[in-house]
């Protein structure tokens, strides 16, 4: 909405403030409450009823200050007194350090984060081993190599950041605020602040730390703030200064008092706080205090107490990275890791068994042995020497063979794969189709390491509100006194914002209160323009006679029904925590809040008590219908309820979210009751937010039913085409929604999630008994359903359009029965047979429970994508979470592990980036096992040959670099950069994705696989050097050479042939590994100091080296290339065909065509 | 904003001058959007086939010339090791060749089956010998070989590293030590044979690894002798025995060359060679072979190399051959969508 041009608004304020000055003497005998804010973990209702500001929804990913302060937990805060303040407590000073080192020590610290992984552990463990004597197998220097690499690789990337983040930190540190020293306001540092000092803060300044505001601008002490930073939101938040501190200036008289707040925490929608001023008590909640980060808007000026500072600050508390999760392809390799595991020790247990009977063959010739020669001779008593005994020998044989042999188990593998993970995270957010214009959002890939997780989803569920709908609330109709008002032709124009209304509506709203339904009317709309949390703002526009009203509020349900309200004539134009001005056409009316309950889960609802002109104090309330209902008097006009029931049906069955508003007049003996419990209850010390609900309750009684309003949120752009797509891929949409059942229902037919062909399965259920009864039913009618019409499918033998797939539709209320009690099995059964399952008025709590359900029962992986703080759960208890960065908050993102933003990008998210990167990543897997694998045989052929003593022909060096430089860059180029289809192609054919849940890229049959070619390739690039050099004056490094090139052309040349798409950094690669390769062969020659000085000149001189290197590579290669052959010629596999169709171009015949189109029905539900 | 930082570096920067907020929309690059030119090669049957049947072509003349070449090689092996102890003692090798006193002159005869052109390189080959040894491929130091100022060994040495009174033995180590020391004289005809015993190391052995001014030291001077001794007032670098010897033999059995014989033998010669049999193989039953043997462009008398392009080319033929026909009779064609399995399984309820 804030795309609307402002130009477009016809009517103009021109006077708001005259009615400013006057605040009414009246209203200050109140004593104004402030609204609190109340937190609550748990149920916390769904984002339908979330109609008040901030509820308990939004608090769920954190913890949580429920509790009253108690003395031990509390932190005692002289205002203005640093000093004494800071005495007993070491609070935190205001300086804060994001950067993890020094230069001092970012050695130790960094070393020792990095030896926090397994993989750098091993390649330490082998490079301690090899330092032994008894062990050296190779040179320091070699054998340290692998593990100094990747450590300066690491260091080098994390002395950058920390390098970036030092620099942030110090810019950060020395901004400069406004601290009252000694009687007057000072530039001060921010880094020197401290926790009891008094702060002024000027308007578009941002906030140094948490502070608790004494004073603004603002004569009644509002102050505005924006918490982008903090919590992405953009709209403005409304901050009060207590009453009591509104007066004071502390630059000329002392601010005497302490504040007692709770101790710090995460919770950046919390705070619980009492001040004592003046000897007078004060309570102080979330809207008293300014965080750290936020930036004062609106507002010239505020004071305030600083009560948080530095990395006690709630935006430092909050700033925690992502959550981590293990995707379930490497949870698959390290199953395969293990059985490595097992062929290295067995390797080396070969090794050592026939080094022993060598050893025990020749036990009497050794002294003297010329290549062995145990005994030392040149002293008078011969003595042996590097000998330890028969039992040692064999032992440190087998740590031998466990150093030469160590790339068997690919630790190098790990540290590819992070590299290919960032890759592959950087083509997801650069991709153009996945960025919002609306939101100027990109994709997120917030956790880095579930890439590939994205290939093999096989559940997806879904919020309903911002997730699949755009969460852009429109007033769309209302029903008043029993009246349907959906008549929406006429069109006016209104602040920032259009609304549609019904023409005979606004006529009953411009006459005003004469008739008797005028008045209804007028009621209606006050309480919809009063009963809210909006602040209005007016804009200035270019024309200067010409103001915008904006309506800022943390709720976008209320700002509809604010602009509805003023689009009907009675337009808020003024909000102080005192009072309210109503413009009614042109004619400003003044009403004194009294009272405000916000709005919260448990009850659903939100009240405002109103002080009228004329005298009258009456209470509205709007609310859930659900909660509604148990609060208004049935007593009271029958009718009027029986039809406003029946109004709510129907705009909820066209998809609408309703709401219900009621309203009482007060009279003086209740008012005063009311009043008191009110005051004692806001300023209570424990069990503030339950005595406050109590108040609330009781006075949200006894209602007259108004009318309820009916707001469209339309469906998001592109939902129903993606989740067609996600159907057709096979993956099961199921959609939790806080909804009512007929919303949500209608959102699915709307979202084409349900179909006309569908069978709907509905379940509300009261009890235990009653719900177990209906899922019985339920599975007895989904099998009839599923079973018969796979028989009549065979008969009549057309291509399944007589199967009837089922929808199941369960409420909250039934789940609570369902989830952690035996039904859940049942559940189970009933959904994986139905197509779509949609679960309405859930919890989100319940949401988790159901994701959880479906982990716990199935090894398929799940994704979770919603917007809201209710979400948060839910996305974490999933295999995925993905978070929309939309119009609610970012808690949602922040837990998720990819955010976006809009809903359909799924699609491209899972189809094309999720495809890629399963194929990819399971292909580097198993390449990277081979590629080991192949070495480490060549290696292990030769030792058997050396009386296993595990000399290596091949240079230590080669044999070091070969996973460091001689074959990783080409797996990680094709790991990043591979395609095996083009994106069109996969969005065309959502089947394609099936790959993934068939886990065609990586299963153990490709293993073994892949360990056979291994087996059958190191013998020959082995053998075949062995065999030609028969008898001859080889020595054992040129012949080393040959297998360590014949080894690196092998598997470069075996990549390539897997390779799909062949781009020129692909080629640059492949080939300049190779040819990398030959230059470090060649280097390494050209040292006199090694054994094998001029090796590869000597031996790259005869003609058998080259006949060597060919055959190997053609001989090896063979088997791969008619085996994959064979495979995609005869059993081709869906890629395989849609690979030849991209480049063969087309789909012959229109007869395929039409097999295509042919709905997909679940193939396997069999 | 938490994604801020982490995409500062990219290319935001194209945002359209009027919009207030940086459009964080990315870039559009063939890069970015993985829109690289790209080849796709398939495998179809044509190529395939193609392929197979080039890799026959190409191979099977190769194999052939190979094994021809193979096959011109003239070569003469005659083990000694057991012939050359004396009958009496043939049960006690190892006692023979320990006793100094005892006579190792030994005198072969070998004829010439087909003509040899010269160059005839002499070798001898061992076997069971492990200069592969972990124990003994380490046991030396390059850098002591290298230069007189490395004449203090490296441990690698032990136990050939000091002699019992503290010096420096040059070269060190177990390798040298062992070096081999029979001596073979030919003739043909009672007419000598020369043996050109120059250039049989590697050219850049000589002038790079061991240095001209490193002269052996206190070399053989144990109370246990492993075999050659050398003349202390030659360099090391001139002494191409021992260069020959240092480089260590990939395999077990080995050979190494010995000498060159720069004139041509003709058939039916006899070769009279005076064997010294210094050397002891007993100790660890290895067997010593004295071996003559022309080149070719392939080196020495191996059929592998050819046997193994005729099996390859000869398989790859096959292959081909068993391609076309498969093809010919049960075509797929290419790209065909009723061959996906969501199409395969609709038609497949049809059968």
């Amino acid at each position: 909405m804030d795309s609307n041009p402002p130009n477009e608004t016809e009517s103009s304020y021109p006077s708001c403030s005259s009615s400013r000055r006057s605040i009414s003497s009246a209203q200050s005998k109140l004593s104004r409450p402030n609204s609190l804010r109340e937190v609550t973990l748990g149920d916390s209702g769904s984002k339908k009823f979330r109609n008040g500001s901030r509820g308990g929804a939004d608090s769920q990913g954190f913890s949580v200050s429920q509790k009253e302060i108690s003395d031990e937990d509390a932190r005692l805060i002289y205002i203005n007194d640093p000093a004494r303040t800071n005495e007993k407590f070491e609070y935190a000073g205001n300086s804060i350090r994001t950067a993890k080192y020094s230069v001092f020590t970012f050695l130790p610290r960094n070393l020792f984060e990095q030896f926090h992984r397994v993989a750098y552990i091993y390649f330490l463990v082998i490079a301690i081993l090899n330092q032994l004597p008894q062990l050296a197998v190779f040179g320091r220097g070699a054998s340290i190599l692998p593990l100094a690499f990747v450590l300066l690789v690491t260091a080098v990337k994390d002395a950058y950041e920390d390098y970036r983040r030092h620099r942030s930190d110090r810019i950060e540190n020395n901004r400069l605020a406004l601290v009252l020293v000694n009687g007057e306001f000072r530039d001060k540092k921010w880094k020197d602040i401290e926790v009891g000092e008094i702060i002024k803060i000027h308007a578009n300044e941002t906030l140094p730390c948490d502070m608790v505001l004494l004073s603004t601008s603002d004569p009644t002490g509002i102050a505005y703030v924006q918490t982008i930073n903090l919590d992405g939101e953009s709209n403005l938040k409304t901050r009060y200064a207590k009453q009591e501190t509104l007066s004071k200036t502390p630059e000329k008289e002392k601010v005497n008092g302490f504040i007692k707040c709770e101790k710090p925490n995460r919770n950046i929608y919390g705070f619980q706080a009492n001040m004592e001023i003046d000897g007078k008590r004060l309570s102080l909640g979330p809207s008293n205090i300014i965080l750290r980060g936020c930036e004062l808007k609106n507002t010239a000026w505020a004071i305030g107490v600083a009560v948080h500072a530095g990395r006690e600050t709630k935006a430092m508390l909050n700033s925690s990275g992502a959550p981590s999760k293990r995707s379930r392809l490497e949870t698959r390799m390290n199953v395969e890791i293990i059985i490595l595991s097992i062929f290295l020790i067995a390797l080396c247990s070969i090794v050592s068994v026939f080094a022993a009977i060598w050893l025990r063959r020749h036990r009497d010739d050794l002294d003297t042995l010329p290549f062995y020669r145990r005994k030392d001779f040149s002293e008078a008593k011969p003595k042996n020497y590097k000998y330890y005994g028969w039992g040692w020998e064999i032992f440190f044989t087998f740590l031998m063979s466990v150093i030469v042999f160590q790339i068997m188990i690919p630790i190098s593998l790990y540290i590819s794969m992070e590299l290919v993970r960032v890759g592959q995270a950087y083509f997801m957010i650069r991709d153009g189709g996945m960025y919002d214009e609306a939101s100027n959002s990109r994709f997120q890939c917030r956790a880095l390491n579930i890439n590939e997780d994205l290939g093999q989803i096989k559940y997806v569920f879904s919020d309903k509100t911002g997730t699949l709908t755009e969460n852009k609330m429109e007033f769309r109709c209302a029903s008043i006194w029993g009246v349907d008002y959906s008549g929406m032709d006429g069109m006016i124009f209104r602040p920032k914002m259009i609304v549609r209304t019904d023409p005979e509506l606004l006529q009953l709203a411009k006459v005003g209160r004469e008739s008797q339904r005028g008045k209804h009317v007028y009621d209606f709309f006050l309480a919809l323009a009063s009963c809210n949390t909006i602040v209005p703002f007016v804009v200035d526009t270019p024309d200067p006679s010409v103001k915008l009203i904006d309506y800022q509020g943390e709720s976008p349900d209320e700002q509809a029904l604010a602009y509805a309200a003023a689009a009907y004539g009675f337009m808020l134009i003024e909000r102080t925590s005192g009072h309210i001005i109503i413009d009614f056409w042109g004619e400003k009316q003044r009403f004194n809040v009294l009272g405000l309950h916000e709005f919260d889960s448990d009850r659903k609802r939100m009240s405002v008590i109103l002080g009228c002109p004329d005298k009258s104090v009456k209470v509205f309330v709007k609310g859930a219908d659900t909660t509604m209902f148990s609060v208004i008097d049935r007593t009271l006009n029958k009718s009027v309820i029986q039809t406003t029931e029946g109004h709510l049906h129907s705009y909820s069955s066209l998809g609408l979210r309703t709401l219900v508003v009621g309203m009482r007049e007060l009279n003086n003996s209740e008012f005063e009751q009311w009043h008191f419990a009110f005051v004692d209850a806001s300023t209570a010390l424990m069990g503030r937010a339950a005595l406050l609900r109590k108040v609330a309750n009781n006075i949200e009684s006894n209602l007259r039913v108004l009318g309820a309003s009916a707001i469209e949120d339309k469906l998001q752009q592109g939902v129903p085409d993606a989740i067609e797509s996600l159907r057709m891929a096979d993956i099961k949409v199921w959609v939790l929604t806080g909804d009512k059942q007929e919303t949500a229902i209608s959102i699915g037919y709307s979202s084409k999630l349900l179909t006309s062909k569908m069978t709907q399965i509905v379940i509300n259920s009261n009890s235990k008994e009653s719900c177990r009864k209906s899922l019985d039913d339920a599975i007895v009618m989904a099998k009839k359903l599923t079973s018969g019409s796979i028989v009549s499918h065979n008969m009549e033998g057309s291509s399944g359009a007589v199967i009837t797939p089922v929808g199941l539709i369960i409420d909250g209320t039934s789940l609570v029965y369902v989830l952690d009690s035996e039904l859940e099995e049942q559940l189970f059964k009933l959904a994986s047979m139905c197509s779509v399952v949609l679960c309405c008025r859930v919890a989100p709590l319940q949401k988790a429970g159901i994701v959880a359900l479906v982990k716990k029962r199935t090894s398929d992986m799940t994704l979770a994508i919603g917007d809201g703080a209710n979400d948060v759960s839910m996305i974490q208890c999933a295999d995925v979470g993905v978070g929309i960065s939309g119009q609610e908050g970012r808690q949602a993102v922040m837990a998720s592990d990819f955010a976006m933003g809009q809903f359909r990008f799924l699609v491209p998210l899972l189809l094309v980036h999720g495809h890629w990167n399963y194929q990819r990543m399971g292909y580097m897997i198993l390449y990277n096992f081979y590629r080991n694998a192949v070495f480490v045989l060549i290696l292990f052929w030769y030792v058997l040959f050396t009386c296993f003593t595990l000399t290596t022909a091949i240079n230590e060096w080669s044999s070091m670099l070969y996973s460091i430089i001689y074959t990783s860059v080409p797996t990680i180029v094709v790991g990043i950069l591979d395609k095996d289809l083009s994106k069109r192609t996969l969005l065309k054919h959502p089947q394609l994705y099936g790959a993934g849940h068939r886990q065609e890229a990586y299963n153990s049959k490709l293993f073994w696989l892949t360990m056979v070619d291994t087996l059958w390739q190191s013998v020959v690039a082995f053998f075949v050097p062995l065999l030609a050099y028969w008898n001859s004056t080889i020595d054992a490094p040129s012949i080393g050479d040959l297998w360590t090139l014949a080894a690196v052309i092998l598997v470069n040349l075996h990549l390539a042939m897997d390779v799909v798409r062949w781009t020129w950094i692909t080629h640059a690669a492949i080939w300049g590994s190779i040819v990398a390769t030959w230059i470090c062969v060649v280097c390494i020659d050209a040292i006199p100091m090694m054994p094998g000085y001029w090796a590869i000149f000597h031996i790259g001189g005869t003609p058998v080296f080259w006949w060597c290197l060919l055959i190997i590579v053609i001989a090896a290669l063979v088997p791969h290339f008619v085996v994959k052959f064979i495979y995609q010629y005869y059993f081709p596999c869906d890629i395989q065909i849609a690979r030849e169709a991209e480049k063969f171009g087309n789909l012959r015949g229109h007869g395929a065509i039409e097999i295509e189109m042919n709905p997909i029905l679940e193939p396997h539900q069999r | 904003m938490a994604d801020r930082g982490g995409t500062s570096s990219g290319g935001g920067g194209n945002g359209a001058p009027e919009l207030a907020k940086k459009s964080r929309k990315p870039k559009y690059s063939r890069f970015s959007q993985q829109e690289l030119p790209a080849c796709k090669p398939i495998l179809t049957p044509g190529w395939v086939i193609t392929a197979f049947i080039s890799i026959g072509v190409i191979f099977i003349p190769i194999g052939l010339a190979s094994l021809f070449a193979s096959q011109r090689v003239v070569e003469i092996v005659d083990r000694y090791d057991r012939d050359c102890i004396p009958r009496n003692v043939s049960d006690d090798g190892v006692g023979f060749i320990e006793d100094a006193k005892a006579n190792k002159t030994c005198v072969r005869t070998l004829t010439v089956q087909k003509q040899m052109k010269s160059p005839i390189y002499v070798y001898y080959q061992i076997s069971n010998f492990y200069q592969n040894h972990r124990r003994y491929v380490k046991s030396r130091d390059d850098k002591q070989l290298w230069s007189p100022k490395n004449e203090r060994s490296s441990s690698d040495c032990k136990p050939e590293d000091f002699t019992s009174n503290g010096q420096p033995i040059i070269p060190c180590g177990l390798i040298a030590w062992s070096m081999f020391n029979d001596t073979y004289k030919f003739s043909v005809k009672d007419k000598v044979l020369e043996v050109n015993k120059k250039g049989i190391a590697w050219k850049s052995d000589r002038e790079h690894k061991f240095g001209s001014d490193v002269y052996p030291k206190n070399f053989q001077s144990g109370a246990l002798i492993g075999g050659a001794k050398l003349n202390s007032s030659i360099p090391l670098s001139q002494q191409e025995d021992l260069i020959v010897w240092m480089r260590p033999a990939a395999l077990p059995t080995f050979r190494k060359l010995y000498g060159k014989i720069e004139v041509d033998l003709e058939p039916n010669d006899n070769i009279t060679v005076i064997i010294e049999n210094n050397y002891n193989t007993y100790s660890f039953g290895g067997n010593k072979k004295l071996v003559l043997s022309t080149t070719s462009w392939m080196g020495g008398k191996n059929d592998f190399l050819g046997v193994a392009y005729l099996t390859i080319g000869g398989l790859c033929l096959f292959l081909a051959i068993s391609f076309i026909l498969v093809y010919v009779l049960k075509p797929r064609p290419l790209g065909d969508p009723s061959y996906l399995s969501w199409n395969r399984n609709a038609a497949g309820h049809l059968n």
